[in-house]
């Protein structure tokens, strides 16, 4: 028998625009858009629904535009979704670092609830108790103002961690495990190249210890040998700390090396399911069978 | 009545204006806003900021305070860095004991209201009165973020994170707070609040106390308050603790204080010396010094 699952995604839907009853069908695969020519609202992603099983790992691949980052959004609470829900199972005392976050939002974790639904305060805590993500964009994912270290010291002191010595033992471990030298733990990530900067994002990510960690395009705009070890210290981490991933990317070496199931997506909408493995092998979709055929 | 009270008041000079100046209404729409204050430690509640005759950002949030509270029974004090001999401290206390006719003092006990700037007195002050704040900023987290809709959101949510993170860069880069005035304080374990540009030497009276603290930012029309016996913690790490300012070793060359926040100044010989800063207790410490 299998888990609980851990997230449980139905319908997620976000617009940008007022919408009307024409989106649905003026939008996705077959309008080849995800812009409604009746009323102009970009309907970013649409009835996106899946299950995200503890130590699982789920790829969304896709083109640019086809509402990836959009779906990862609103998993992480950044932004509010037009529609659909979002349950979350997770049993008491997993949140491994977290300070007394969990005990807040205790009631919201037996899968019955709609996340979505709860209030912001709640949402941060289930964020930063639970959750970790990696951005596309590294200057959306840290401070650049702040040092390295203070940027993964961030979500232990939203944890309630009081202690500079403790958080500063964690960060040093944590830079040392996404291989950025101690010496450089406080200087500022702005002088950081882009590799050394998807890596203090990766010790931050998971700094807290996440449940579920979020990567949108982690190697994107990377050279290629510093791509490999950002895949490497992610595969390593993965095994290590028992992680949940979901990873973004239009890069299908990247899902390949990584997931084990995949959705890819279309103008805002899932159009393929299944395991990495098959859709790989075997696309069904002429998108898909194009997007494969054209990378591999 | 004390000899050090001074009983001799102010004719209303201009004739027309209310009692204390201000119009009653108003007066009653910021006492309205104090007990909301009072009622809710270190929130910062919105209030209409009058024009008064003295330019915003010199005190007004204070002043009118005072002007709202007073009454002809009051004792008045007021202090500008610790001295009540400054300019500032002068202007408004001619200014208040003109249009409120109330006697004034240098003496904090014998005073029930006090409206200070950047110092609160080292005596001991009771419940029987009020001290009153003038506040520049009033928004301890504009530090970390400009957006004033934002940092209502923080204090809504109790969303602390930037302001410690804020600290803990201060630590790795200077090894400890650097923060010297404005020392960001947790009230009643829920608001982080501004104590206004006090000394850290004057944070810890604000902790459990039995005065009323009443604090007023004119420009930026915003009143808050702590009352008596609220618990108010400096934020610290638990191995980086707050620290106070410290003259161990040093006392004032004048009453020869020991106890008392010090200024430092550079004798013509380039030598260092230190007085008190707060100039009431000077005083009366150096005339027990003379009767002895
Ligand atoms: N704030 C916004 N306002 C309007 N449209 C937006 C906004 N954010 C995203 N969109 C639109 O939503 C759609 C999906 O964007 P999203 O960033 O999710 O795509 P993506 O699949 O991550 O693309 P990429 O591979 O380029 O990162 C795009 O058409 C984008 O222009
Ligand atoms: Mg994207
Ligand atoms: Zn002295």
């Amino acid at each position: 028998m299998r888990d609980q699952p851990l997230l449980s995604a139905r319908g997620l839907t976000r617009f940008y625009g007022t919408g009307c009853v024409s989106c649905p069908e003026n939008t996705g695969p077959a309008a080849a858009t995800n812009r409604c020519s009746a009323c102009g609202t970009i309907v970013a992603c649409a009835e996106v629904s899946f299950d995200l099983y503890p130590d699982e790992t789920i790829g969304i691949v896709g083109e640019s535009g086809s509402g990836k980052s959009t779906v990862v959004r609103l998993l992480h609470f950044d932004i509010e979704p037009s529609a659909g829900s979002l349950s979350v199972t997770i049993p008491h005392g997993a949140g491994r670092q977290s300070g007394n976050g969990q005990v807040h939002v205790q009631h919201l974790l037996d899968g019955t609830a709609d996340v979505f639904g709860a209030t912001a305060f709640e949402r941060r805590m289930i964020r930063n108790t639970f959750m970790g993500i990696v951005y596309q964009n590294a200057a959306a994912g840290l401070r650049m103002q702040v040092s390295a270290g203070g940027n993964v010291a961030e979500r232990l002191i939203a944890g309630g961690w009081r202690s500079v010595g403790a958080m500063r033992d964690r960060a040093a471990w944590l830079l040392d495990k996404t291989e950025i030298p101690l010496e450089r733990m406080d200087e500022l990530p702005r002088n950081f190249s882009g590799g050394m900067q998807q890596r203090v994002q990766i010790a931050k990510a998971l700094s807290n210890s996440p449940v579920v960690l979020l990567l949108d395009e982690v190697t994107t705009g990377l050279d290629l040998s510093v791509q490999a070890r950002v895949l490497d210290v992610i595969r390593s981490l993965q095994r290590e700390f028992r992680l949940a991933l979901i990873v973004v990317s239009h890069d299908l070496g990247v899902i390949r090396l990584l997931t084990s199931r995949t959705m890819v997506m279309k103008h805002g909408r899932v159009i393929e399911t299944g395991l990495t493995d098959q859709i790989l092998e075997d696309p069904q979709h002429p998108y898909t069978q194009l997007l494969v055929s054209s990378q591999l | 009545m004390s000899e050090h009270i001074s009983t001799e008041t102010n004719q209303l000079g201009s004739a027309g204006y209310n009692y204390a100046f201000i119009d009653e209404g108003a007066k009653r729409e910021i006492r309205r806003k104090l007990l909301k204050a009072v009622a809710i430690p270190g929130y910062q509640v919105p209030f209409a900021s009058r024009e008064l005759p003295i330019a915003r950002g010199w005190g007004t949030g204070g002043l009118q305070i005072t002007l709202s509270l007073i009454g002809p029974e009051d004792v008045l004090k007021v202090i500008d860095q610790g001295c009540d001999g400054s300019v500032n401290a002068v202007n408004i206390r001619n200014f208040v004991s003109r249009v409120a006719q109330v006697p004034t003092t240098t003496d904090t006990s014998q005073a029930t209201l006090i409206q200070t700037r950047h110092r609160i007195p080292e005596e001991w002050m009771s419940q029987d009165q009020i001290l009153i704040l003038q506040v520049p900023i009033p928004e301890s987290l504009r530090t970390v973020e400009a957006s004033e809709r934002e940092t209502r959101r923080m204090h809504a949510e109790g969303d602390y994170t930037r302001l410690w993170l804020y600290l803990y860069e201060d630590i790795v880069r200077f090894g400890e707070i650097s923060i010297g005035a404005r020392y960001p304080v947790m009230v009643n374990r829920r608001y982080i609040m501004d104590p206004s540009p006090i000394p850290r030497w004057d944070v810890p009276k604000l902790h459990q106390s039995d005065v009323l603290f009443l604090f007023g930012a004119g420009r930026e029309k915003r009143l808050y308050a702590i009352p008596p016996h609220t618990d108010v913690q400096p934020l610290e790490f638990d191995d980086v603790p707050f620290r106070t300012e410290d003259f161990a070793g040093k006392c004032c060359a004048r009453c020869g204080a020991e106890d008392a926040y010090l200024d430092e100044i550079v004798l013509e010989n380039g030598q260092r010396s230190y007085l008190c800063s707060d100039t009431g207790r000077c005083d009366k410490n150096a005339r027990c010094k003379e009767l002895e």
